[in-house]
């Protein structure tokens, strides 16, 4: 047990080197300025202590002084506010370019989706020096998705998609925690991440996995369920052609746009009155309690692959087509 | 006024004028009822201090074997729930402040003196329910009662527990209502604003945010038991509900309540630091204005607990800066204690030790706050050891050894007798070591990344988890000392005179203890606070 006592996080992402030079700045500032306060303390009781200093000198305020120790911390603390805004915009805004994994938190493990088609529980498979952005949901509690080595971490939340990134520097495999206590086996809601150089990633991802792409179980979902009896890819159907949708703005009855993301998509699967497409009536049932998160993401994951039917990666399976490609008008929207 | 008779050992005072137990439990007299408080919250502190102990004993080992998953949580909870609302935030207010604020402006009691007493008793009520919940089998969700775990899925008595803390927010609304009223009306002739003590500016502070604040988690924890009864869906997504809205909520009461519990300890070091270095407070405009800084900047700041949760980047990017915005009066104060004891003639008794451990270990949390104001580092340390560690040294280094600054500085005037002044060094020293020991390995642990609230931890963070828990026994001891010390000096202490350290307070220009009307008659102020010609006499050196 004495033979370890480690001091610092491995550095695995892009972002820990970032974190670890923010956090060697503050070291230094809050070190020096705080072996100063102590050091002054201690000189200041002893250097006048009642037997050497009897006698009080009274001094009264000092507006220099109060201004000086408004200002300079001020100043010390506004580098300390724009270094660390600088880093969490990074963390907050994912690349664009980035590899898409989905996350489903429940207690007390945590599942994770592929789009080709790949799952896993308590483990994640990642390739090395490429972006990955999670998209996230809990089916119950909120939790939280803590990497520590690539200093990332994002709260996991029912009834709404929350997304992190990371981008890793080196192989290996990796502690992922669950930060949000979420009830009796909190702390066993862990797991980890393994790290693969490119080819082995791409072997591991065509391995074995009978299921198909999330794509594809998301296209057969949309047939049993019937969302195909409204939802047309011409403008036949009594609701909008979901064709091209992903990523779109969307002109709602009330007059306000929103964008169609993996929110939006979502939304209007449970609670299809809260948001109504412009020129349409509210006529969509809700599917609450009839799909649950994992089916969620494959129809999202299947409506997306009917806007961007280029991105899969060679040696993936190959997206879903849309039933009637060739016949679907352009949106117009 | 200052009457400097040798005390006479008979003559009466608030404690002998009646020792039935009716004339305690029906008494108006605030400084009886801040000896009613200072009973229930020591109570209370051990009941969390036991909790604590079990924690650290179960992080011993990697492997959660000393108790199930449940009682740990149920333990982590204990701990959170009574520290926080029945100890911390009641803790200086409640007694000292209870005790002092009338006597420090000349007034003979606080100006609704029977809505005082009501306070103690919903105090009580509030903490005999909680240890009912903690006896029938406790509550599991956290002090923070984060929704839906605490609304849905918890199946412990979370409604109980609630509603206990929202009849314990009630004591703290009265008590703040009371401060301010007695503040504003009860000065002594000649006692102005600017003539106040620096630890009455900090109870009006601190009572602002009692009486804005208290309400808002009430609110927010009514609508959880609301919820979890009828599942009205205020906060369940699959009604349309917001678990974030909940967040917002209790954290908009609960950053302030930070306040709440430090600045009454800033309190206590102001008057502490100025009457062992014998000098007025540095920049005294500067520390009361500070304090008023804190309060207001303070309700504006709440959602830098929720850098993670799921918010805007842009709302986080004003909740960082607004955060930094409120270091800034806490450094002020820092630098004008230390400004304080310069030229100085310091005086090195328990009192003073104490605060100078506040100084230091306040700066230290102070300090790693601004780590975690810091967006991207708050990314990788939110919710992890690292944060235990921050509010642990604004909690138990910066308001708790404040606390005991005051209990050992007033304890002449509260008991009428002095503690031992060499077992009170030992105690000091005791609990500076044992408080870093403690929560230093901590700061180490969570940068690591060793998550908070974890029954069982991956085996490399054993070490410092193992430095942690000897720590915490070294603290243990350091605060039983003086339960042990401070009992005994009730019957065998030395008596005390009635200004034992040369303070200027009117406090001080009483009797030890007072009587139970404080003046005989109503003193005129003709000095300026921290005026150490207005006291002749010269302290004895300690
Ligand atoms: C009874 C007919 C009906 C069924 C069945 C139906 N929908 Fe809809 N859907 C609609 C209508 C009408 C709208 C537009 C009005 C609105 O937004 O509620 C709509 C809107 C949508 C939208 C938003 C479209 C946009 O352009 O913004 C999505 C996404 C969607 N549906 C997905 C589905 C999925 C997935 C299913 C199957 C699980 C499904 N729908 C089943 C009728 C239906
Ligand atoms: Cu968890
Ligand atoms: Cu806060």
């Amino acid at each position: 047990m004495w033979q370890t006592l480690p001091l610092w996080p491995a550095r695995a992402s892009t972002l820990a080197g970032r974190t670890d030079a923010l956090m060697i700045f503050m070291l230094a500032v809050t070190g020096f300025f705080t072996v100063m306060i102590f050091i002054l303390i201690l000189v200041f009781a002893l250097r006048f202590r009642r037997t050497r200093n009897p006698i009080v000198t009274h001094i009264e305020g000092s507006n220099a002084l109060e201004a000086a120790w408004t200002l300079i911390p001020f100043g010390i603390f506004m580098v300390m506010f724009i270094w660390s805004a600088g880093i969490y915009m990074t963390w907050a805004q994912p690349p664009p370019n980035a590899e898409e994994v989905f996350v489903v938190g429940k207690q007390w493990m945590w599942k994770f989706e592929h789009p080709e088609g790949q799952r896993e529980i308590d483990q994640l498979h990642v390739p090395l020096g490429r972006a990955v952005r999670l998209t996230m949901i809990s089916q119950d509690v909120i939790h939280s998705l803590f990497l520590p080595e690539f200093r990332v971490k994002q709260d996991v939340l029912p009834g709404r998609y929350t997304t992190t990134w990371f981008q890793t520097t080196k192989p290996g495999s990796y502690h992922l925690f669950c930060t949000q206590y979420c009830g009796t086996m909190h702390s066993g809601m862990i797991g980890e991440v393994v790290v693969m150089e490119p080819a082995a990633y791409q072997a591991w991802l065509s391995g074995g996995n009978a299921e198909g792409s999330l794509a594809s179980t998301g296209q057969k979902l949309f047939q049993q369920l019937g969302c195909t009896t409204c939802h047309r890819f011409d403008t036949q159907g009594r609701g909008p052609n979901l064709l091209g949708l992903y990523g779109k703005p969307v002109l709602l009855d009330d007059g306000r746009t929103v964008t169609a993301d993996d929110n939006y998509i979502r939304e209007s699967i449970l609670t299809p009155g809260a948001k109504v497409v412009a020129g349409f009536k509210p006529i969509m049932p809700t599917f609450q309690g009839i799909v649950n998160e994992e089916q969620l993401l494959s129809l999202a994951a299947y409506l997306k692959s009917l806007s961007q039917p280029e991105r899969r990666q060679p040696g993936s399976n190959r997206p879903a087509e849309p039933p009637h490609p060739a016949s679907a008008p352009a949106r117009s929207r | 006024m200052a009457t400097i008779a040798a005390p006479a050992v008979e003559r009466e005072n608030y404690l002998n004028t009646d020792f039935r137990v009716r004339s305690w439990l029906l008494t108006t007299d605030h400084k009886r009822i801040g000896i009613l408080y200072l009973l229930s919250i020591t109570a209370m502190f051990f009941v969390g201090g036991f909790a604590a102990t079990m924690i650290r004993l179960e992080l011993l080992t990697p492997a959660g074997d000393l108790m199930s998953s449940d009682t740990y949580n149920k333990m982590f909870t204990i701990h959170g729930i009574v520290m926080v609302f029945f100890f911390l935030i009641p803790s200086i207010p409640a007694t000292l402040g209870n005790f002092l604020v009338p006597m420090m402006i000349g007034a003979r009691d606080l100006a609704f003196p029977k809505i005082n007493l009501a306070s103690w008793y919903m105090y009580i009520t509030g903490a005999g329910l909680m240890m009912y919940v903690v006896l029938t089998g406790g509550v599991d969700t956290g002090w923070t009662f984060y929704v839906p775990f605490s609304s849905t899925y918890s199946n412990t008595h979370v409604i109980a527990a609630v509603v206990a803390i929202f009849i314990a927010g009630f004591s703290s609304i009265f008590t703040g209502f009371n401060f301010i009223v007695t503040i504003h009306r009860m000065r002594a002739p000649g006692m102005t604003w600017s003539r106040l003590p620096l630890f009455i500016w900090s109870h009006y502070a601190t009572s602002v945010i009692m009486v804005l604040g208290t309400p808002v988690v009430a609110i927010a924890l009514t609508l959880v038991a609301l919820e979890r009864a009828f599942h009205m869906g205020i906060f369940d997504p699959r009604l349309g509900g917001d678990p974030l809205l909940f967040q917002h909520l209790f954290w908009f009461y609960s950053h302030p309540a930070v306040y709440i519990m430090i600045l009454p300890s800033m309190a206590v070091v102001s008057e502490v630091v100025s009457t062992f270095s014998r000098k007025r407070v540095f920049g005294y405009a500067a520390v009361a204005l500070a304090s008023i800084a804190i309060a207001v900047l303070g309700f504006l700041v709440w959602a830098h607990h929720m850098f993670v949760a799921g918010i805007s980047a842009y709302a986080a990017l004003v909740f960082s800066l607004l955060s930094y915005f409120v270091a800034v009066p806490s450094a002020i104060k820092v630098f004008n204690w230390m400004a304080t004891m310069y030229k100085g003639s310091v005086s090195l008794a328990t009192p003073m030790l104490y605060a100078m451990g506040f100084i230091g270990l306040f700066t230290m949390g102070g300090m790693t706050g601004l780590y975690l104001a810091a967006l991207g580092i708050d990314v990788h340390v939110h919710d992890t050891y690292f944060v235990i560690a921050h509010f642990h040294y604004i909690m138990v280094g910066g308001a708790v050894m404040g606390y005991l600054a005051g209990i050992h500085f007033w304890w002449p005037k509260i008991s009428g007798r002095m503690y031992p002044e060499a077992w009170g060094k030992i105690a000091a020293a005791t609990i500076f070591i044992g408080f870093n020991l403690t929560f230093f390995p901590q700061f180490v642990l969570g940068y690591l990344g060793m998550p908070r609230r974890y029954h069982a931890y991956p085996p490399e963070f054993q070490v410092l988890n193992v430095m942690s828990t000897a720590g915490a026994s070294i603290l243990a001891v350091g605060y039983v000392l003086p339960l042990i010390y401070l009992l005994w000096s009730l019957r065998y202490g030395e008596v005390a005179p009635d200004n034992p350290w040369a303070a200027t307070g009117l406090e001080w220009r009483t009797p030890s203890p007072p009587p139970t009307e404080n003046f005989p008659e109503t003193p005129v102020v003709t000095w300026e606070a921290y005026d150490y010609s207005s006291v002749a006499e010269v302290p004895v050196a300690r």
